[in-house]
């Protein structure tokens, strides 16, 4: 019998009245008094020098407020990068300058020259076209080994080369690897590339900036996943504002997938013209400008090497990456292909020895950064693509190689350092193998040929490391921030409660899913819950929603504030019941004392403490409002198995995805229909990854997909009816909810089931083709079987 | 966008009238035009929208042919242009619903974009373009991307189709824009088979010569072996021009097969 409430419910959507009946308050329904428009022009050259920029006759334009150019913020901090990677040799990378608006330089397509505010939109358009610009083009850096060849233009000539780092991880099992590959009974390479994507969340970026003169306050409304870090790092680092002095408002925000975490320049520039100007000034993305601006994702070159013993017992991997940072460091892009990509390595396995190099590169592109999964489907994908590989050369099943080589106990210690606290990852096999119904599929693929189409299954396993922390040991790893979150519980007098959390919702349900704990532990009705987010002036410090960390991180800090408040309302309703604390009971919204039948409601509990006529003011405060900072004690690890069964039409090329079935162990589960919305979505963007979204530059650096008419994002009718299950998870051991997380899992797991059953199909049709890469679109898979 | 004047004329000699101006430039369903406009990469002085004008729309047959008005919408030609189901089958497919009921047929050939499909469908049935000025016939209308014998200022005011014995159209479209990546448009009619092909072609529009000789002596997919499409195909992100050369002979057959 399914829960209506609580943990474990699936009550609707309480944010769809919003989202769905146009009544939502996204940044740009938002409209300040006196409020200016800013237009950025932006290079249409990937690298040029700025020889000379002619303001004079576009300032006398009408409507023509202020023009900002790279001068203006030459005395001021640029846009700061918030993890600093320590390469194999002790060296820090190397960070280049950021400025706001580009300065001698520009370096790719989008970047920023100049920021032209005026009283409409159309006035600071027409004002950019009449800014003389005189531009030296210089070659393009864009492919990355080209950009690493001795003699290469560099993108920031004071480095003198393009590598920011180069990364060994565990270095000190280096050569203990490369003796293991020497040795091995086997060994399967696979060269592979984990194409560019382009983000695109449904609402492009917005900013507007406001000052108010009477405080010499700033507010910067923006489309954030993380008001608070924005807050920290434009006002430290860039602008020079105390926090006390800034407020950051990111409120109804149409998803993110991580684009919405860094700092971006227009935060910056609104702010500072706003101030400079004394005007709100509002910025809004065009779609085109967000395909040239906001981060991209993936971009890696990737040799993965897997060593076997004679009796297909994996024995060592190693990988060699490049990995694109693009033109500038976005906020966490040195993270991603290093401590997000390296130790997720070891996968689901037991392999005792790994190494894994990147090389991160500097390229005339748009910086690239954390994207749904972030590392984590880089590892995956390479890591299940060549164990399909070397099973196909074995002659094993795929599934029975990776079975063989699964990590069963756990706790267990990885060689890439984490240490996974739970899972089942046969349990995982089990379900799927019944629920994908793997017995049918020789039936379904002679129907399929009956078609005249291969049918191909794809399989997979993963595991990923969510919640990432705790912050004392990211700080070893360079983080340049902590990665806890808070939250306030404020109960109200007659016993309504508040949450203010750090956690920042942008459509993962927050709104809906954070009440339905507070339900489940005092036992009031998840409607007396009100959640507040996305305010610095209103919620504590709190780094935001990413890395599937909400219900995983921000979850128990919520948890630990209201245990406070429950351990405080007992002391009260033992006052009032004059019983001994010890003895109080909370159950379904009343006190009671236990082996009595005395009990006072959740409601005179509450109002006690803001009336507190009768009180122990001798004791304990009036009020109820509890703060908690909450720092795990290790990562999550959500992991799964998923199967996909696709048809490829061997005249055309075309993919269709027959059938994508999952088994997800994200622990214990809050609320299994949001959980199921994140695995749709996140397969879909899997999905759309494998076999049609692919940012492509050509060697000048011009972005050759840069709108939706070369950029292919999926529709309903690319996908199919998925089979999902995440039912009986095994809970994570160190956070009060059991929860792992959720929100990842479908992008990290579906890449490399995809392109495995595309192989899958192919070898049925007598197409002996080891690698395709990604997007597999047609054009790709028909030309792999004309060769192979 | 910059800033233009706007007319909506309610005849044929209006519309004329008011395209005389310097820079002014015609209107249909804009979906082309608005796009262009909001990306500031046309200025034109004034838009003369023409689809106020009542003669130029709607669809009627008559003695073996279907007349679609020049400001007759996709959807409409979807819903309407049941003597020719081929015709209506295809504009069921064009874009997406807001698209179909917005886009025109006049607009999309006046425009004549190379991945467009009314181009393959009024090729393929010989139509005749009928303008304020004078009837052109499809052969001598298409000369190549986004060129066409329209002059400046003269108006598609009609399309007439000769309604074939068999007809087919197969779109293989390309993911991202759901263009045609290459679409083949086959008719069969008393006097001969008519072939052409959509997107796949630097020239635009063309005529497949040798698969027209082949299914006029023998209409089925198997006359279509041994053929290759050749001529100077497009090669982009989405396809190389080997690729698209091998679409046209996979949909010449698959549109014969299908063709009712």
């Amino acid at each position: 019998m399914p829960k209506d409430s609580g943990i474990g419910a699936s009550p609707k959507r309480r944010e769809d009245i919003r989202f769905l009946t146009g009544v939502g308050n996204y940044t740009d329904d938002i409209n300040r008094p006196g409020q200016a428009y800013m237009h950025v022009l932006r290079s249409d050259m990937a690298h040029a020098r700025i020889k000379n920029i002619d303001t004079a006759a576009a300032m006398a334009m009408p409507g023509v407020i202020h023009i900002f150019t790279g001068d203006d913020f030459e005395a001021i901090g640029g846009i700061p990068c918030g993890w600093q990677v320590t390469d194999r040799f002790g060296e820090v990378m190397k960070e280049p300058k950021h400025p706001v608006l580009a300065h001698g330089k520009v370096r790719h397509v989008g970047d920023p020259i100049c920021a032209i505010v005026a009283e409409t939109l159309a006035e600071a358009r027409d004002a950019a076209e009449a800014i003389e610009l005189d531009l030296e083009e210089l070659p393009a850096v864009i492919n990355m080994a080209d950009a690493l060849e001795s003699g290469s233009a560099t993108v920031h000539d004071e480095l003198g080369d393009n590598l920011c780092y180069d990364w060994g991880f565990v270095e000190e099992n280096k050569e203990a690897v490369d003796e293991a590959i020497k040795n091995a009974a086997h060994v399967t390479t696979v060269e592979l590339i984990n194409n560019r994507l382009v983000p695109n969340p449904m609402e492009a970026r917005v900013a507007i900036g406001e000052y108010d003169r009477a405080g010499d306050m700033s507010t910067l409304y923006t489309t954030s996943q993380n008001p608070h870090v924005i807050r920290l790092l434009m006002g430290a680092f860039v602008l020079g504002i105390p926090e006390h002095k800034l407020r950051v408002v990111a409120p109804d925000v149409g998803g993110g997938f991580g684009s919405k975490i860094y700092h971006y320049a227009e935060e910056a520039l609104c702010t500072f013209a706003a101030k400079t100007l004394k005007r709100p000034v509002k910025w809004v993305s065009t779609r085109t400008e967000a395909f040239m601006s906001d981060a991209h994702a993936r971009d890696h070159v990737t040799k993965i090497e897997l060593a076997l013993d004679a009796d297909n017992n994996f024995t060592a991997v190693r990988t060699n990456t490049l990995a694109n940072m693009g033109a500038y460091l976005s906020t966490f892009a040195p993270s991603i292909p290093t401590w997000l990509h390296g130790t997720l390595m070891a996968g689901n396995y037991k392999t005792p020895l790994v190494y894994v190099n990147v090389r991160a590169v500097f390229t005339n592109t748009v910086p690239v950064d954390a994207y749904r999964g972030a590392g984590r489907p880089e590892a995956t994908y390479q890591l299940e693509r060549v164990i399909d590989k070397a099973a196909r050369e074995l002659g094993v099943d795929p599934f029975e190689l990776r079975r063989q080589n699964f990590v069963t106990e756990f706790p267990y210690q990885t060689p890439v350092a984490v240490e996974y606290d739970s899972g089942d990852f046969h349990r995982l096999v089990d379900k799927l193998e019944k629920s994908a119904d793997f017995g049918g599929f020789a039936a379904r693929r002679a129907e399929s040929e009956k078609k005249g189409l291969l049918r191909g299954l794809g399989v997979n396993c993963f595991i990923e490391a969510c919640g990432i922390a705790p912050s004392n040991l990211v700080g070893q790893l360079g983080a340049r921030a902590g990665l806890y979150e808070s939250a306030t519980v404020r109960v109200n007098a007659t016993g309504g409660i508040v949450v203010m959390t750090g956690s920042h919702s942008h459509g993962q349900g927050h709104e809906t899913v954070f009440p339905q704990v507070i339900s489940e532990m005092i036992g009031i009705d998840e409607s007396m819950v009100e959640i507040v987010h996305g305010d610095t002036a209103n919620t504590p410090m709190g780094m935001g929603t990413y890395g599937s960390r909400s219900i995983a991180v921000g979850g128990p800090a919520m948890v630990r504030a209201t245990e406070k408040i429950i351990n405080k309302a007992k002391k009260i309703a033992a006052h009032l019941m004059e019983a001994s604390e010890a003895d109080i009971e909370l159950k379904d919204g009343a006190f009671s004392v236990a082996g009595t039948d005395k009990s006072v409601a959740w409601g005179d509990v509450t109002l006690a403490a803001y009336v507190p006529h009768n009180y122990p003011l001798e004791d304990i405060e009036p009020g109820l409002e509890e703060t908690a900072f909450y720092d795990p004690a290790n990562f999550t690890y959500p992991a799964g198995a998923y199967a996909c069964e696709v048809e490829v039409d061997p005249d055309t090329g075309k993919v269709t995805i027959a059938k994508f079935t999952t088994a997800d162990d994200f622990g214990n589960v809050v609320n299994p229909m949001i959980v199921e919305g994140q695995v749709h979505g996140g397969l879909t963007q899997g999905i759309g990854q494998a076999l049609m979204e692919n940012a492509a530059y050509d060697e000048n650096g011009q972005l050759l997909s840069a709108s939706y008419m070369d950029y292919a994002m999926p529709r309903a009718a690319d996908v199919p009816n998925f089979t999902v299950d995440h039912t009986n998870g095994t809970p994570c051991t160190h956070n009060p909810l059991g929860v792992k997380g959720c929100g990842e899992a479908g992008a990290i797991g579906s890449t490399p089931t995809v392109v495995n059953a595309v192989l899958d199909a192919m070898y049925s049709g007598g197409h002996k083709v080891d690698h395709i890469d990604m997007p597999v679109s047609p054009s790709r898979v028909w030309a792999a079987m004309q060769k192979g | 966008m910059y800033n233009f004047d706007f007319e909506k004329p309610s005849s044929v000699a209006d519309a004329v009238a008011a395209l005389g101006a310097e820079d002014a430039q015609a209107l249909g369903g804009g979906q082309t035009m608005i796009p262009t406009l909001k990306q500031r990469l046309a200025s034109p002085s004034k838009l003369v929208s023409l689809t106020g004008i009542a003669d130029m729309k709607g669809v009627s047959a008559s003695g073996g042919a279907i007349k679609i008005g020049g400001a007759t919408t996709h959807a409409t030609v979807a819903a309407e242009a049941g003597s020719y189901p081929a015709l209506a089958e295809t504009a069921s497919h064009i874009g997406d619903p807001a698209v179909r009921n917005r886009g025109t047929i006049g607009g999309s050939l006046a425009n004549n974009d190379p991945s467009a499909c009314y181009p393959a469908a009024a090729l393929g049935s010989g139509a005749t373009i009928t303008t304020n000025t004078r009837d052109i016939a499809a052969d001598d209308y298409f000369q190549g991307m986004f060129t066409t014998a329209l002059d400046e200022g003269e108006i598609i005011t009609a399309v007439t189709f000769p309604i074939p014995e068999k007809a087919n159209y197969q779109k293989f479209v390309q993911p991202a824009s759901r263009f045609a990546l290459v679409g083949v448009f086959v008719a069969k009619y008393a006097d001969g088979v008519r072939v052409a092909v959509t997107g796949a072609s630097n020239d635009g529009v063309f005529r497949w010569a040798e698969a027209e000789a082949a299914l006029s002596s023998n209409f089925s997919a198997s006359a279509l072996d041994g053929l290759a499409a050749s001529g100077d195909m497009i090669s982009d992100l989405h396809g190389t021009a080997e690729y698209r050369a091998h679409l046209v002979g996979v949909l010449t057959k698959r549109a014969v097969a299908a063709a009712a």
